[in-house]
Order: structure tokens, then sequence, then C-alpha cells
């Protein structure tokens, strides 16, 4: 690239072939999010005092309470948001990255699906926090009824931002890197 | 050989095509990796415009009347988006109240803003002062937008205390609820055909 401009001559962002270290920063914001999901998970996200007597939760008791209610419905979206959807992101990126860095040439274009539903998922994990903090601000009656957000939401929130700079350092272009099979450009001219 | 003007690169791939003229409901995709390339843009840069001051009335009136009520025994209770970043707030957490006041308060009123600045140029056929600047931002802001998240935040919580107490949606959730759709249309992809406009 030397002797090119380095700006962008139409909107000044800086240019470059692919985003910037983006192996290495998408890994090391993964395993940041990954070493943050245990306390996410193992820590209480609130406290609810009701008429003297307190409970702290986690983000899977909270799924469980309302599953034994019989609102299942809000279960499934509780569960899906906080626990599947970081879940699927980590089994994603980790397929994502491990297959570009050996070169494969293995479902390319499923594997770029892959990347575009991972982004679209994302920022959906920050259902949990939002909850947290509507509840908490809700109910304020000291004795009779009190709820507080615990240190487990701010591991959580963590782990919903590390995920999307994992997502968002890797560039899913260096899927397509190494040159066409001729059978695969092939398919694409005979379309 | 087409014109450079008339050429588009596939973001997720790098495959390069000729830009194709749309009309309404459709949108191109890459035949390699199967991304989209174009979508139509069916709004005029007045009706964005329009759309935009909507949506910034309906910013205030999510942020300044409540998102819902509660009351137990007498007691009564209310809270705006505001006071749940609040609540966040206390404590060794107060990180997370930053985050969240970015993704649902934050966040959307700078889009709405830049939009502003942007389009009431755009409207006399003028690049705003900073408009390369305002233009990367609209596109940085986009994924730390979080409305949409919170519309069904507050619809959870909602459920959640409706077993201990009355609960009631207040004017604040609405005006959420309409602000988050209108946010997904106009902060949209799509603006940046105002850089072949302008």
């Amino acid at each position: 690239m030397s002797g090119e401009p380095h700006q962008c001559p139409r909107c000044d962002a800086p240019l470059h072939r692919y985003k910037p270290n983006s192996l290495a920063r998408s890994w090391a914001f993964m395993l940041a999010a990954l070493a943050f999901y245990v306390p996410a998970n193992l820590l209480p996200v609130m406290n609810t005092t009701m008429l003297g007597s307190g409970a702290d939760s986690t983000i899977m008791s909270g799924v469980l309470e309302f599953w034994e209610h019989g609102a299942w419905d809000i279960a499934l979206i509780i569960f899906i948001a906080s626990i599947a959807v970081p879940g699927v992101k980590f089994v994603a990126l980790s397929l994502l990255l491990i297959t570009v860095q050996r070169g494969s040439s293995w479902a390319r274009k499923e594997r770029s699906k892959l990347y575009r539903f991972v982004e679209l998922i994302g920022y959906w994990s920050m259902l949990d926090v939002l909850v947290v903090a509507l509840v908490a601000a809700l109910v304020k009656f000291q004795a009779l009824g009190d709820i507080e957000p615990r240190p487990g939401i701010l591991f959580f929130g963590m782990v919903v931002v590390f995920t999307m700079l994992s997502a968002m350092s890797f560039d899913p272009r260096l899927i397509w890197e190494n040159p066409q099979t001729e059978e695969a450009m092939d398919e694409i001219i005979s379309r | 050989m087409a014109n450079v003007e008339d050429l588009i690169i596939c973001e997720h791939c790098n495959c390069v095509y000729e830009k194709a003229v749309l009309s309404k409901h459709q949108k191109t995709s890459c035949v390699r990796c199967g991304g989209v390339l174009q979508r139509y843009n069916g709004l005029t840069v007045e009706q964005r415009l329009a759309l935009t001051f909507t949506a910034a009335m309906l910013w205030l009136f999510a942020n300044f009347y409540p998102v819902m009520s509660i009351s137990l025994k007498g007691l009564k209770n209310s809270a705006t988006l505001w006071d749940s970043v609040l609540a966040l707030s206390d404590g060794p957490i107060t990180f997370i109240a930053m985050v969240a006041a970015i993704s649902i308060i934050i966040a959307p009123a700078f889009q709405l803003v830049l939009l502003i600045w942007v389009l009431g140029y755009a409207l006399s056929s003028r690049r705003s002062p900073g408009f390369k600047l305002c233009m990367r931002w609209l596109e940085t802001l986009r994924p730390w937008s979080m409305l949409e998240v919170c519309l069904l935040g507050a619809m959870v919580a909602v459920f959640k205390l409706a077993g201990m107490l009355d609960v009631v949606p207040g004017i604040g959730l609405f005006a959420l609820a309409a602000l988050s759709l209108m946010l997904i249309r106009i902060a949209g992809r799509d603006v940046r055909d105002l850089w072949d406009v302008l």
C-alpha cells in the first residue's frame, strides 16, 4: 500500500486492505468476554427484598422463575437473549476465526452468512441489563419492597460489549482471502 | 470498463459489481457471499428529515415521561429511562450504567442530531460542515443504539413485576416503541446514498 493515500479521499476514513490486526483483536475480545461469562452467570444479577425477606437471583434463576410460574414464553425470550445468544456467539466466532486462520475454503458462503447472523443477534443480549435497570429503578419502597442490581449484571454487560467488539473486529472478507478454486469460479459465472 | 461511480464493492467479500437501479421492495445481493449490496431507498431527503424531527419529538417524550409506573399497597413509583440508568450507577457497577446510558439515551440522541444536521443542509443540496465526520459517526453509532432491545426489556419488566404489584405502562413506553421502529427506518444503511447525491 506504500505510495497510496492512507485516507479515503471521499470520507477521510483511514484505509486498510483488511481491518487492522483483525484476528488478534477478535480473539482477544472474545477471550475477554469468555472470562467475564463465568462470573456473569454465577454471580447474582439482582436482589429482591419483599416485606423484609431478601433473595439474590442469577440470570438462570430468573429464567427458571418465569418457567415455574407458567410464563414459558418470557422464560424462553430471556433464555435466548441472555444465555443462548452469547453461547452461540462464542461458538460461531471461534469457528470463523479458526477456519480463517487455517485458510480454509470450506463453506465460504455459509460462513459469511454465519458472520452476518452473529452481527445481527449480538446486541439483543443487552436485554437483561436493561430489564434489571428498569425494575431496580421502579421498585424502591424501602422495607416494603426493594430491588437492587448486583455485580453479576456488570460482568454480563461486559460479555455483551466484548462479544460485540470481537464481532466488529473480525473482517468477513478474510473468509474469501485465498484465490477461488476453479469449480467455485465456474459456479459463479454459470449463474 | 464501467465508470468507477457506477461500481459497488460487496463489503462482506470484496466482489465488485455494477450498481443497479432498484424499484420498490427490491434489493441486490452478492452472488458470491449472499450479502446485501443495495436496498431500495424509498425516502427523499425531505421525507427523511420530517421523520427525523418526528423521531426527535418522540425521543423527548420517551425520555421525559415515565416508561412505566407501579403501585404497591397505596405506594406509587414511576421510572424514566434516566432513572433506570441511575439505578445501575450505585456502587461498584457504575460502568454498566454508562453502557446503558449510551445504548438507550446518548447514541439515539446523537443519531438524531447528526441526521438533522446533515439532512438540513442536504435539503438545499449542500454538504453540511463536518459532513464526512458526521456520516462516519452515523455508521459508528448504529450498532450501539439499542432502543429496540430496551423496548423488549420494558415488556419483560412488565411481566416480571406484574406478579408482585400493579404495573401501568406510561407515555414513555409508547414513545419508545414508536421511536425504536422509526430509528431503524431513518438511521439505517441507506443514509450513505447522500454521498452520491451531494
